[in-house]
């Protein structure tokens, strides 16, 4: 498996290429850099997952561990240092296949969604820089290298939706997106300290005998701050906000980090340390399991309130991380038979998921290239105009709602058989957002492809051969994948696990999703005159729940509490005071002093300002306050 | 007398060596000769650093007096390229009327400052290290004043050198208490004698403070801002990097070496100026509108971290302190460099001057970006490293809440750096400062800033070998 060393090598060295050489490039050539590396990456991803995969299991059943690559790169004491590496394991090499594939598409795509954009160049540099740096995470040989790449991955995010550089929106939406996500690192970051600390290792498999003389009791707090880092990428609540304004970037690129692969990142970190969280810290895993829950409810509820098209896709991704996240939460042992069901399933929707939901933003870029407008009060009736957008548009949402033959029923039917297991209440409560789900999907659906038919400044026409070859192949693959015999090739313990559809759980959601689906198509499927923008919903929403419809048209206030505590809590109440005193006050004073001294000449005005007087002053007295805080102690 | 230990402070005569050549040329020199003047001030530099490139062997020098490690001679060497740099950017700067005639003196101050730094550094006793300290800050106020007829340069020459003078003070009081209740002030001596008794208490806390004042530690911090803003702009950065790190260095060896026994002591002192002065310089420099100032505030706060290393007083602590002054090194240089010929060139330095600076000067404006996220602490560039090994080095000596402030620090910091990123990249601005061409010293010394940046975290041959250089005491 030598050769997997290529899959991160070349997308760095098309980053350079581009990035430096880019500039002196036709836009076509260095796109088709971007893409033959893409595609390369791709065929190695799939050959190493041929090779994994067919290769025969070990004795215990399980697919080997391999780790082709690995070079000590700092080390600090005999057992703790730092590696960078190769690490194939079932779930490293099915997310290689996720992430390669994604990125062709999207770089296929891109040549005709980008087309004429200035920074062509610049923007397929970045893209290989991603596509780098997220295959670098997930075959991370330990946790530091997955934190060193995972940083880098939020560096090209953030230069990715920040690639409209001239719109305010933009920069201010990359900017949210880093700083949140650095805030939420920080966790990540101490979690890996505390770890390396007290487990004596950065290694996903610390060594038993060291972990039990060593700090057994502090791991749990480890792994709970390692997964306010995942919380932070993944878009998890509270720390989801950065999300829906990263839709500033291009829609491409939304398909790509903020959908597909970048977003999943935390579900990849839960998974990687999951023996670690089953056998030490179940309690903080239970608790990740909640979180989730209500992060998929939270985001649903806004979803079904949503004008933007791309928001509304963004609230649904992180409503669907949410039961990917729930699905792990819910796991209470190893065995894939007892308890440890969640395991395949999050990991087989985080696949069937980066499809469908690439393919809906890839469906809803091919909208706006025709339509030019987010606003889903500026579309209605493209059906006529779109017909192969319409058609992959529909199965992705027939996915994404659970219907069956499509690839997302089968994923979300073991993740509620999964939460069922855990308990009945988790088990209504994710069959309810699943309805949920189903409804705000087809709400979406039915307002774009039927509904009103406002009057379009120019007909809108169906896009371009780049564009509608991934669609269609996603598409192609939301139909198959869920045939997949996944549980073969991924379980909490490796061993092989064979699907079996649990039929009353799949009744319950089908039903739900079917019921939803029926009251979004006759709410929204109307054909009428043209409403006025922004009074999509029809008043019976509105007039039931007035005070939850608003509440959710504003996001639940989460932003607003935020900016409170930034703008008015530290910036107003500590900041600015302090600001205020050092102009006014400290400045002031002398000011004043020089005022005075300004009549007796400019020459010596520092010498009188008292500057000097007043520093000797502090400096005496933080030597004596030293003295005495020594004296006191 | 054995005149072999004369061997051992090579560093120390060479740099006697370069500091007389250059006096006799700038005495002797004719006028057309002058103009090489500073490519030989560069080369006797670079002779510097190749003389004392190796590290040599521990050695107890003239009954003590002089102590010499092979981490002493690598923290000299720092110290030695960090000036090179100076002298690098200083070319424009050098080359204007009212200071072209004067330049010799400019090396030679600033190589007397080195010197002093030197042994301070060896120092194995008081004495030595009171003069070290001396000989680094007088020639300094002559340096802050170097624009003398402008008056911000005057005004900061005067606070700097009175600020200094209560300062020494104040350390020499602290001395003097410890002479007096121990009856020696040799380093070897000292620690059997200190018993962390009232006077000796007294006489940490002063000596603390008057260091505290040339790291800049809050609330010894005040003269800093002022200082930096009005001295010339190569000095503040030589101020705010060489003559930093010397001085945390040197406090480091002194508490690791005199204070051992008041270890519990010293840690708590430190520890809550670390939270003060973190986040102190923090809240300020977020306001900050002219970009020297802001430096200042962020230099108050990068003094903050490298104290992070003190304060465990660990061999990794040690480590961790030598590569973080390293890397701080490279990206304040570089972020002082891009200013400084900003500034030369044009004559502006606020903040709102450099909006929309990428138009104009796409390659400053992208070196100043590396050199504020090396600052900021943001992988992959050196900065993020520095910050994790002098985390690791606290949070292993047990402060852990510390570490967890800092941190939060870091963040707030990325607030306000990002700020000036986002003034050059995306403010708009109807006059952005003129397109111009940078003079080769400069340019140089910017490659050399920037390779810093990018190479010294991830080669980790340079941790390692600093870490191989062990404890240094």
């Amino acid at each position: 498996m030598k050769f997997t060393i290529f899959i991160l090598l070349l997308p760095a060295f098309s980053f350079l290429l581009l990035a430096l050489a880019g500039k002196r490039m036709k836009p076509a050539v260095a796109g088709g850099i971007g893409t033959a590396v893409s595609g390369i990456v791709t065929v190695l991803s799939c050959m190493t997952a041929f090779l994994y995969f067919g290769a025969p299991r070990l004795q215990d059943g399980t697919h080997a561990v391999l780790i082709p690559y690995n070079a000590t790169w700092l080390p600090f004491t005999e057992t703790l240092h730092i590696d960078m590496g190769i690490l194939l394991d079932p779930i490293s090499v099915m997310m290689l296949i996720v992430i390669s594939t994604v990125s062709l598409m999207v770089h296929i795509y891109s040549f005709g969604y980008m087309k004429g954009e200035k920074g062509f160049q610049r923007y397929y540099a970045f893209l290989s820089l991603f596509t780098m740096s997220m295959l670098g995470l997930v075959v991370a040989t330990n946790i530091f290298q997955m934190y060193a790449f995972w940083e880098l991955v939020g560096v090209s995010s953030y230069l990715l939706i920040g690639f409209y550089y001239t719109r305010p929106a933009a920069i201010a939406a990359s900017k949210k997106a880093f700083i949140v996500t650095r805030f939420a690192d920080l966790g990540f970051l101490i979690g890996i300290l505390v770890y390396g600390y007290y487990a004596g290792t950065y290694s996903f498999r610390p060594d038993m005998v060291a972990l039990m003389s060593g700090g057994v009791a502090m791991l749990p707090l480890a792994l709970g701050l390692m997964f306010v880092g995942g919380a932070g990428k993944s878009a998890m609540f509270p720390l989801h906000i950065w999300l829906p304004d990263a839709m500033e970037g291009p829609t491409p690129v939304s398909a790509l980090i903020h959908a597909a692969t970048m977003v999943v990142a935390g579900v990849y970190l839960v998974a990687r340390m999951f023996p670690l969280y089953i056998g030490f810290a179940p309690g903080v895993l239970e608790a990740i399991g909640w979180t989730g829950a209500f992060t998929s409810l939270f985001a649903a509820v806004i979803a079904c309130v949503q004008t933007d098209i791309k928001r509304v896709l963004a609230f649904s991704t992180i409503s669907q991380i949410g039961f990917m996240i729930t699905s792990l939460g819910v796991c209470t042992s190893l065995d894939p038979q007892q308890g440890g069901l969640g395991y395949m399933a999050s990991m087989f929707h985080l696949f069937t998921h980066a499809m469908f939901k690439a393919l809906l933003f890839l469906g809803a870029g091919s909208i706006i290239h025709a339509v030019h407008s987010n606003e889903m009060s500026k579309m209605g009736g493209l059906h006529k105009y779109m017909p192969v957008t319409h058609i992959v548009f529909l199965i992705a949402c027939l996915s994404i709602a659970g219907i069956p033959v499509f690839s997302g029923f089968f994923s979300k039917d073991e993740i509620l058989t999964a939460c069922f297991g855990y308990s009945p209440l988790m088990g209504w409560f994710m069959t309810g957002v699943a309805a949920i789900t189903a409804f705000y999907m087809f709400r979406l659906y039915f307002q774009i492809f039927w509904g009103r038919n406002p009057r379009y400044d120019h007909t809108p026409h169906e896009s371009p051969a780049t564009m509608t070859f991934p669609l269609v192949f996603l598409a192609a693959a939301t139909c198959m994948a869920g045939f997949i015999p996944f549980g073969d090739f991924i379980s909490s313990n490796g061993t092989a696990y064979h699907i079996h559809i649990d039929k009353i759980t799949a009744a319950a959601s089908i039903a739900a999703a079917l019921m939803a689906i029926g009251l979004a198509a006759l709410k929204y499927a109307r054909t009428g005159p043209i409403l006025p923008c922004g009074d999509d919903l029809p008043d019976s929403a509105r007039g039931l729940f007035p005070a939850l419809h608003k509440a959710a048209s504003h996001r639940f206030y989460i932003d607003e509490i935020y900016q409170f505590i930034t703008h008015k809590i530290i910036f107003a109440c500590i900041s600015r005071p302090i600001a205020w005193i050092d102009r006014h006050i400290v400045d002031g004073f002398f000011n004043a002093l020089g005022w005075t001294a300004l009549i007796t000449g400019e020459e010596i005005r520092p010498m009188q300002s008292g500057h000097i007087q007043q520093y000797a002053i502090w400096f005496l007295g933080g030597a004596l306050a030293i003295t005495v805080l020594l004296l006191l102690i | 007398m054995d005149y072999s230990q004369f061997l051992h402070i090579r560093s120390e005569i060479s740099l006697i060596a370069v500091i007389m050549s250059l006096l006799l040329f700038d005495l002797l020199a004719g006028a057309r000769m002058r103009k090489y003047f500073q490519p030989l001030a560069c080369l006797l530099m670079l002779l510097q650093i190749g003389i004392n490139l190796t590290p040599g062997r521990s050695a107890y020098l003239f009954g003590g007096m002089y102590v010499h490690t092979p981490m002493m001679t690598a923290v000299k060497n720092i110290l030695t390229v960090g000036t090179l740099i100076t002298f690098l950017q200083a070319n424009t700067w050098l080359k204007r009327e009212d200071t072209v005639f004067k330049q010799g003196e400019f090396y030679v101050l600033t190589l007397s400052t080195l010197l002093g730094m030197y042994f301070m550094i060896s120092a194995g006793n008081f004495m030595l290290f009171f003069i070290g300290l001396e000989t680094a800050s007088v020639p300094m106020a002559c340096l802050v004043a170097f624009d003398k007829y402008r008056h911000h340069s005057a005004e900061a020459g005067a606070k700097y050198i009175l600020t200094a003078m209560f300062s020494s003070g104040l350390l020499l009081y602290g001395l003097s208490l410890i002479y007096g209740s121990t009856g020696t002030l040799y380093f070897e001596d000292l620690p059997d004698k200190i018993t962390g008794s009232p006077l000796q208490i007294m006489a940490f806390a002063f000596f603390f403070a008057g260091m505290a004042f040339k790291i800049s530690l809050v609330p010894f911090h005040l003269w800093t801002a002022d200082v930096y803003q009005g001295a010339p702009t190569q000095v503040t950065g030589y101020l705010s990097v060489v003559s930093k790190g010397s001085a945390v260095f040197a406090l480091m060896t002194v508490l690791i070496k005199v204070f051992a026994p008041m270890i519990s002591q010293w840690q708590h002192t430190i520890y809550w100026i670390v939270i003060a002065t973190i986040t102190i310089a923090n809240l300020f420099a977020l306001r900050q509108q002219n970009l020297k100032r802001f430096l200042a505030f962020s230099s108050i706060s990068q003094a903050g971290y490298l104290m992070l290393g003190v304060i465990g007083g660990s061999a990794a602590g040690m480590t961790a302190l030598v590569y973080y002054v390293l890397v701080y090194m490279a990206a304040n240089l570089a972020a002082f460099g891009v200013i400084s010929i900003i500034e030369q060139k044009s004559g502006k330095i606020e903040t709102a001057d450099y909006n929309g600076l990428y138009r104009t000067n796409p390659r400053l404006a992208f070196i100043l970006t590396l050199a504020l996220f090396s600052l900021a602490g943001i992988p992959p560039f050196a900065g993020f490293f520095s910050k994790f090994f002098i985390f690791m080095a606290a949070f292993q000596s047990g402060f852990h809440v510390l570490v967890f402030i800092a941190l939060i620090n870091t963040v707030i910091s990325l607030y306000y750096y990002l700020l000036i990123v986002k003034a050059m990249y995306i403010n708009p601005n109807e006059t952005p400062i003129a397109p111009f061409k940078s003079d080769g010293y400069t340019l140089i010394s910017l490659v050399l800033c920037t390779g810093g940046i990018v190479a010294i975290g991830i080669v980790s041959a340079i941790y390692q070998s600093i870490h191989a250089l062990g404890y240094g005491l």
